[in-house]
This record gives C-alpha cells, structure tokens and sequence, in this order.
C-alpha cells in the first residue's frame, strides 16, 4: 500500500506539470486575451496593464515564471478580478462549492446506490419501472433545466425558499442547490447500480449461496452488494471530483459564489491564471480521488492487490 | 465485473476488511464531515442573511414609521436596498474599475467634483464651483469643505491630485488612463509612455480646498468629463498601507455616500451608510447590497420572488410579457448608446460609399426597434444620440424619407455602383456570440436580401474572438456599439477620427479630425459637430442602427430611480423604500 502511494505520488508531479503546460498553451493560443475589451485602449496604456502583468515578457518567460511560483503555491493575481489573487478566489469559492458537493454527494450515494438496489431486486417489476423512469427522467433533465425549474416552483410560485443566495450556507440557502447538483447523479448511479447488481444476481456464487438457504436480505447485503458497487466506484471517483467542484449553473442560478463560475468565466475572460488555478486544482483533486477509488477496490474486489 | 470465481466455501464469511481499505474510507468520511463542518463554521460568522430577504418587510403599525423629509412618503422600517447588477466588477479602485458594473458600485462608494443630475446633466458634487480661464487651459476647481473620507478625515484638493496622478501612473496600469489623455491634461500623455514622471501631470493643489487643473489642449467640457469615476480622488493613506489589498473590506477608505462592508464574489457585495459622508444626514437608504446575477433570467426569478429591488436589465425574450404583466415597475430609460454596424471601408465591397448608403438606407429601423428590441429604443439615423446633453440633434434628410422611398433610392445605389441580379452584392456580417444580436443579424441580413438582393452571410464568434478580429480589421461588416464616457457629443463623434482606437475599420477624413479638434475648445462647438455630422452623412462610415435604452424593473416601493437619466447612472442615495 505505501509503495503504491508513493508510486502514485511519483506519477502525479509530471501529471500535473503536463497539464499546466498544455492549458497553459491552449489559453494563449486563444484569440484575445485577458485585456481585450470593446474600448480599445491606445497602445501606450495597453503596454503599461501587460507589464504590469508580466504579458509583454516573451511566452516562455512567462510559463517559467509561473511554473516557479506555482511550485511556491502562488497561483498569481487574476486579470479579470483586480481586486483578487487567484489564492484568494479559490479560498473564497472552493469550501462553498465542495459544502454544496459533500451533501450533494451523501445523497447521491444513499438515493442512488438504494434505489438501484430496489430496481434490481424488482426487476421488471413496477418499482423498476418507476424507478427507471424517474432515473431517464432525471438523466435527460440537465441541471441548467432543473435549476431554474426548482427556482420557479419553490421561490417564485410557492415562495417557500429563497430563490439565491448564499448567507452562510444556511439550510434554506442549499437545499435548491443540493437538489439541482444531486438529480442527475443519482439518476446515473441508479442506472449503473441497478444492471451491476442484477449482473451479480445472475452469478455463480449467489446461486450457490441461494441454495443454501442464506436468507435473500443476507445475500444482497453481504455478498451481492460488495462486486456490485465496483462500477459504481469507478464513476463516483471522477464524479466526486466534479460534484465538489461546483458547476457554473449553479453559481448562476443560486448565487451561490462557488467556484463553478470561474471554470467558464475564467475561459471568457481570457483570466489566464485563474483558468490554469482551477485547472490545477481539479488535476490535483482527480489525482486524489482516482488513487481513492483504486484503493476503494482492494476492499471491493479481494482479486486486488497492490 | 463480478467475482463469480470466488470459491463457495468463503462465502458464508466474509472476507476481513482490509486494514488500509478501512482507513481509506474512514478518511473519506473524515474528509466529507470536514467539509461540511467547515461550511457550518463560515455560517456561524457571518450575518443571518436578511439582507436577500430586505424587499420582504416586517409589518409595522404605520404609525410608528418614518416619514420621508421632503415627500412625507412612510418609509420602510428597513431600509436595505438590493440591486440586481449583472456580474462583478473588474475592481473597486476608481483607478482601475472599467466596466458599467464596478461604475455602478464605486458612484455609490466614492464622490467626484461633479454628478450626474436626474436629467443627465452635470451637477457639483465635491466641488462647490469652477471656473476655466479665458483660454480654457487652466480649470480652478473649489471644493466644499465638509468633505470626509470614511476614516473621518478631510477630502482636500491632495486627495484630487493623489487619484488622477495614479490614473496615468505606468505601474496602476489603468485601463483609463487615455480618458485623462483625452481630456488634454499637461503631460498626460508622456506619463502614460514612461517618458515622465506621475508626478508632473497639469494638476495641483493650490490650497487644500483649491484644485487646479493645467490642461496642453483647451477643452470646454472638462467639468462634464469629472462626472467619470477615472477622476475621483483617491485615500493616499489607504492605498500605501495596504498596496493592492486597500479595496477589501475591512481596508477600503472612501468618500461617498457609502462603504464597503462584506464582498462574497460570485454571491454579493454590501455596502453600508458612511457615517462621515457630508449628506449623510440626507441619505435614507442604510445598507446597499449588489447582486452580480449573470443571467438575466436567474435575475428575473430572484425579482419575481421579492428578492430584488431593481434588475439591471431585462430578458428580451420576456419583454413582450413583462409589458402586459407589470407595466408599472418595467422602465426603459433612454441612454446615451447608439447600436451600429460598422463598416471596414479597406475591403471591397465596402470601399464603395455607394455601397455603404444603400445598405444603410435599406434596412427599416421601425420594424427592428418595434418587434425586435422591443425596448422603446429609437431609430437612429445618425451617430450621436439626441439625449446627449446640450447637443443640438439633427437627422439627415434620409431620416425623413418614407421606407419605400429609402428602398428605391437604396436599389439606384447599389445599381450605380455596378451590383444587380446577375452580379449580386455578397459579404459577411460579422457578430459576437448574443441572441438578440443574432436577431438583429438576421432581420437586417433579410431585408437586404429581399430589398436589394444582397446575400449575406452572418456568422457569429466568441466575445474575445470577435473583439481581436474586429480591432485587427478582420471584417467586412461587425456589430458595433458605443456608449458614452461622459455626456458630451464627442463620446461619439470622436470614435471615428483617425486617431481612434476604436476606428478599426480604417475611414478617416482630416476635415472630420480638424472639426473635432477646433470643437474642443470651441464656445459653441455644435457649429462644429453639425459639419462633423454632414461628413458622417456624406460617407456612411459606420451604419447606426438604433439609439438604446436601459430596460430594468423597478419595484413598486423603490422611489427615486432615476427614470430619465440617459448615463444610467444610478446613485443609491437618491433612492429610499416606501412601506406600501
């Protein structure tokens, strides 16, 4: 186990380094740039905002300069947010964005990994078909269709909930979220727990334990729902990261102030080191979790070893 | 992937959990309680949120209510304004803020020499009066007294010096900068290229409450251009304590009617009452709070459910609804902004002038603004809006014309200059990435095709993309528009000399320049303007499509929005909250 950390560990700098230098390069390759604006500014003031920001170095002088302090953990300032280093915006959004993701995540694996089961085990049967409707449902029902559809039911029509806002992540404040981040993922492991767990049913060994008379609850909870939840790890993984990072119809929908908005805003605005900030701390947080879910199967799978 | 090879007689045990497995999730689990605990500890120092709930009030016996002091409305007990303001600002600093949104924040936060009166016209502010010498080169602005920043210290005529020397200052890097450039400030210019220092720019405190502008180039609307926030003063103290860090919370000195008091970026930004502010007594409104909703239909929601007072703008494709549903609380205020098409006159076919007019006279702005924009926006047949203050507005005699009689005309243009069915006119229309610029695009692009045969491709990029294409002159036609810096015709008419950076699509005309550059100091510069126009009428450099509105909803309780001010500006202090 240690020297499969290491390893990991090993793998994960050049990983990381390989990602800062192809977005790095993507983002300039990019039309425009961060100072772009409708009012052309004449060349002379253009000149002075480039040097203040170290954009009139050549390219290469610039990806070492920020490689340099990245490794120092400054992610430098932001060019779109004067006001801010790209420090300060993760620090402020990250916890936000991951508040709304851990319970968003909580959900999806109570609801998701539950209902699947109860699918499974009715197969065919009509809470399969409820399930599975409700499961396509929520699948095809994208989150930017959800969120505004919530928003409308139950702050402009009911009135019960505020239709955004943050305040602290008081509970009124996070539920319309939590539900419009939750739905689709549920849907998806419903989905992928169902037809694992059902593939797992038809197996030797459950048969062989059925005919021993091992009670059917004692089966699914002891011995099915183990191998049935591999797959369903191997798409919590990635998923976990996605969900704690936010995501930028959240952000507008609730103004919730996570950190969802700066992947898409940070791309328009041509906010070269915010881009490449989030980029690094999703690289960093996939990193982690893939090396969780591996982990995750040596329990799951006893055939795993590292 | 099952484990159907497992032999049958491990079954009735399981195997042991694995001791490095077990920690993993234990860690998981650790990690997700964190989290949310930490989320529950931000909670606990913030305020309860009732600032997104203000526009709900608490009943209170109307009795017991404050009375407005010069309307005697009953105000609200909670006086909490919350305004909807599109995205969040480039900055705070006066020096560095460059979008409508930082403006609209730092006019609340901070005060100039003069304001923007409710008509759009130029009022003092901080300065008391001023007055320019004979040959309008050196402005002599007197400053009120009672002046305060929110430390409690004294906004002196330093404080002045202070901000428009870092507005120029190489290492501020202001992306207006040019503005005090444009308005002929002495060396202006040279501190901008690095050849001089900051310290030299033409301004001075001849006294503490005396502000003495030196300007190479007379202007005669300089008091108009202090409106801008580029010219306000700026906290010397402040800045040099914190460096970068002096606009957060907690940090940030100002002088106007309020102070920043917590800013959560992507969610809110609240400003509160400045105790020291001179009008404070005046003042009715005690905490301001910005929302920057990017989606004009998430604000839209957040207005229907109560939460906001005012949006910043208005989905076009609700309009029509909005108009019938509430009528009252939809303003469409006129705006000095005027939405063209611009023509890159380098390129065939738009090297051709006879071109340029057919095209300009073909396309029938009624229909556009009565169901396309649907804003009560105006048709424009020229570049400067008529609500720009103290212009004398004239239409060209196109204006006049019947669209029929347009038409006609428009076809013997295009046949003059060698175009016709079997040898049609063709180009592309070039826009950024926007619905209701795509409609525009493609009512425009037909009525070229049905009127004068034209077939036009349209073809949208992303914002930055098409901004690079467009500054580089890569086009034959782009969506253009402008809104003005400051309230005076040459905002606009200046766009077009060859000198401009936003001219990219390479006309120039030295008669047009010299106009412009006589009108600067001109007593009566529309003699000038009225000749800079007939050139513009003459050449069809830029095709003016409609002159704009802000369209906003305003709620019912929310008095004092600035209905006809055609700069938007919207000072928080103004406004107040009646009860009902």
């Amino acid at each position: 186990m240690f020297s499969f950390i290491i390893r990991r560990l090993a793998v994960a700098v050049p990983t990381i380094l390989a990602l800062i230098t192809v977005s790095f390069v993507l983002m300039h390759a990019a039309p425009g740039g961060p100072f772009t604006n409708e009012r052309n500014v004449p060349e002379a003031v253009m000149e002075n905002i480039e040097a203040k920001y170290n954009l009139d170095k050549p390219l290469w002088q610039q990806y070492f300069i920020y490689v340099g302090n990245v490794a120092q953990g400054d992610l430098g300032p932001s060019f779109r947010y004067k006001d801010f280093t790209v420090n300060e915006l993760i620090e402020s959004s990250f916890p936000r964005s991951a508040y709304i993701g851990a319970w968003s995540f909580l959900f999806v694996v109570v609801f998701g990994v539950g209902l699947g089961i109860i699918a499974a085990l009715k197969q065919n049967r009509w809470p399969d078909y409820t399930v599975m409707t409700a499961a396509m449902t929520g699948v095809v029902f994208p989150n930017f269709v959800m969120a505004p559809l919530l928003v409308l039911l139950f702050a402009v029509t009911l009135r019960w909930l505020p239709a955004g806002g943050w305040e602290g992540g008081q509970v009124e404040y996070i539920v319309l979220p939590i539900i419009a981040m939750a739905t689709s993922y549920i849907a998806q492991v419903a989905r992928i727990t169902r037809s694992s767990m059902i593939e797992t049913m038809r197996s030797p060994f459950i048969r062989t334990a059925r005919a021993k008379g091992i009670p059917r609850h004692k089966i699914v909870l002891r011995h099915a729902l183990k191998p049935s939840l591999i797959p369903v790890v191997s798409y919590l993984g990635p998923a976990f990261v996605g969900i704690i990072t936010g995501s930028v119809i959240i952000d507008q929908v609730f103004s919730t102030g996570g950190i969802g908005q700066h992947f898409v805003n940070g791309a328009i605005n041509r906010d070269y080191s915010l881009i490449l900030g989030v980029t690094i701390l999703v690289g960093v947080l996939t990193i982690i979790f893939n090396a969780a879910v591996d982990i995750l199967y040596t329990w799951l799978d006893p055939r795993v070893r590292y | 992937m099952t484990a159907n090879c497992l032999p049958t007689d491990t079954l009735s045990q399981l195997p042991p959990m694995e001791a490095g497995a077990g920690r993993c999730i234990a860690a998981t689990i650790v990690f997700l309680a964190i989290i949310m605990l930490a989320g529950c500890g931000e909670s606990g120092q913030e305020e309860a949120g009732d600032e997104a709930l203000a526009a709900a009030d608490i009943d209170v016996p109307d009795t017991l209510l404050r009375e407005h002091p010069v309307t005697g409305e009953k105000l609200a007990r909670k006086q909490v304004l919350v305004r909807g303001n599109a995205s969040e600002p480039a900055s705070l600093d006066p020096h560095l803020v460059e979008d409508t949104v930082g403006g609209a924040i730092v006019v609340d936060l901070f005060e100039g020499l003069t304001r923007s009166g409710p008509d759009g016209d130029t009022e003092p502010a901080l300065a008391r009066s001023w007055s320019a010498s004979d040959n309008n080169l050196t402005w002599t602005f007197r400053l009120r007294e009672d002046g305060r920043w929110s430390d409690g210290s004294t906004v002196t005529a330093h404080d002045f010096v202070y901000g428009w020397q870092r507005a120029v200052d190489p290492q501020v890097g202001s992306n207006y900068a040019y503005y005090i450039e444009s308005a002929g400030v002495k060396n202006a210019a040279k501190i901008i290229a690095g050849e001089k220092a900051p310290e030299t720019l033409g301004v001075r405190a001849v006294d503490d409450f005396t502000f003495e502008v030196s300007l190479s180039e007379p202007i005669t609307y300089l008091p108009d251009m202090t409106v801008h926030y580029t010219m306000f003063p700026a906290p010397r103290e402040a800045i040099e304590t914190h460096g970068t860090d002096w606009t957060k919370p907690g940090h940030m000195v100002s002088n106007g009617a309020f102070q920043l008091d917590t800013w959560h970026l992507g969610e809110k930004l609240v400003a509160a009452r400045n105790p020291h502010y001179r009008d404070n007594e005046a003042t009715i409104i005690d905490r301001v709070v910005y929302l920057p909703i990017e989606s004009s239909s998430a604000e839209l929601q957040r207005y229907a459910s109560g939460e906001l007072h005012m949006t910043s703008t208005v989905p076009v494709s609700q309009m029509a609804r909005l108009k019938k549903e509430r009528p009252d609380e939809l303003v469409m205020a006129p705006s000095i902004a005027t939405y063209m098409y611009a023509f890159n006159v380098q390129r065939p076919p738009f090297d051709d002038v006879r071109v340029r007019r057919a095209l300009t006279y073909a396309i029938d702005r009624n229909v556009i603004v009565n169901y396309i924009t649907r804003g009560n926006q105006m048709p424009a047949y020229t570049l400067t809006p008529p609500y720009v203050s103290g212009f004398d507005f004239r239409q060209p005699e196109y204006a006049t014309w019947s669209q029929t009689r347009r038409d006609e005309e428009a076809r013997r243009e295009l046949e003059k200059a060698g175009y016709n069915e079997d040898n049609p006119l063709e180009f592309e229309l070039l826009y950024n990435t926007d619905e209701s610029h795509k409609a525009l695009a493609i009512v425009v692009s037909q009525m070229w095709k049905e009127k004068l045969g034209a077939r036009v491709t349209i073809s949208n990029l992303e914002w930055k993309t098409f901004l690079s294409e467009k500054q580089a002159g890569n086009y034959g036609m782009a969506r253009f528009g402008w809104k003005g810096d400051y309230n005076e015709a040459s905002t606009f008419l200046t766009l077009l000399t060859g000198d401009s950076g936003n001219n990219d699509g390479g006309w120039s005309n030295s008669e047009y320049d010299q106009l412009l550059k006589e009108a600067r100091s001109s007593g009566d510069p529309n003699a000038y303007y009225a000749r800079a126009e007939d050139i513009l009428w003459q050449e069809f450099p830029v095709l003016p499509v409609y002159f704009n509105t802000t369209v906003a909803l305003v709620s019912p309780v929310l008095r004092g929005y600035p209905k006809e001010n055609p700069r938007n500006i919207i000072y928080s202090k103004d406004m107040y909250i009646t009860a009902d």
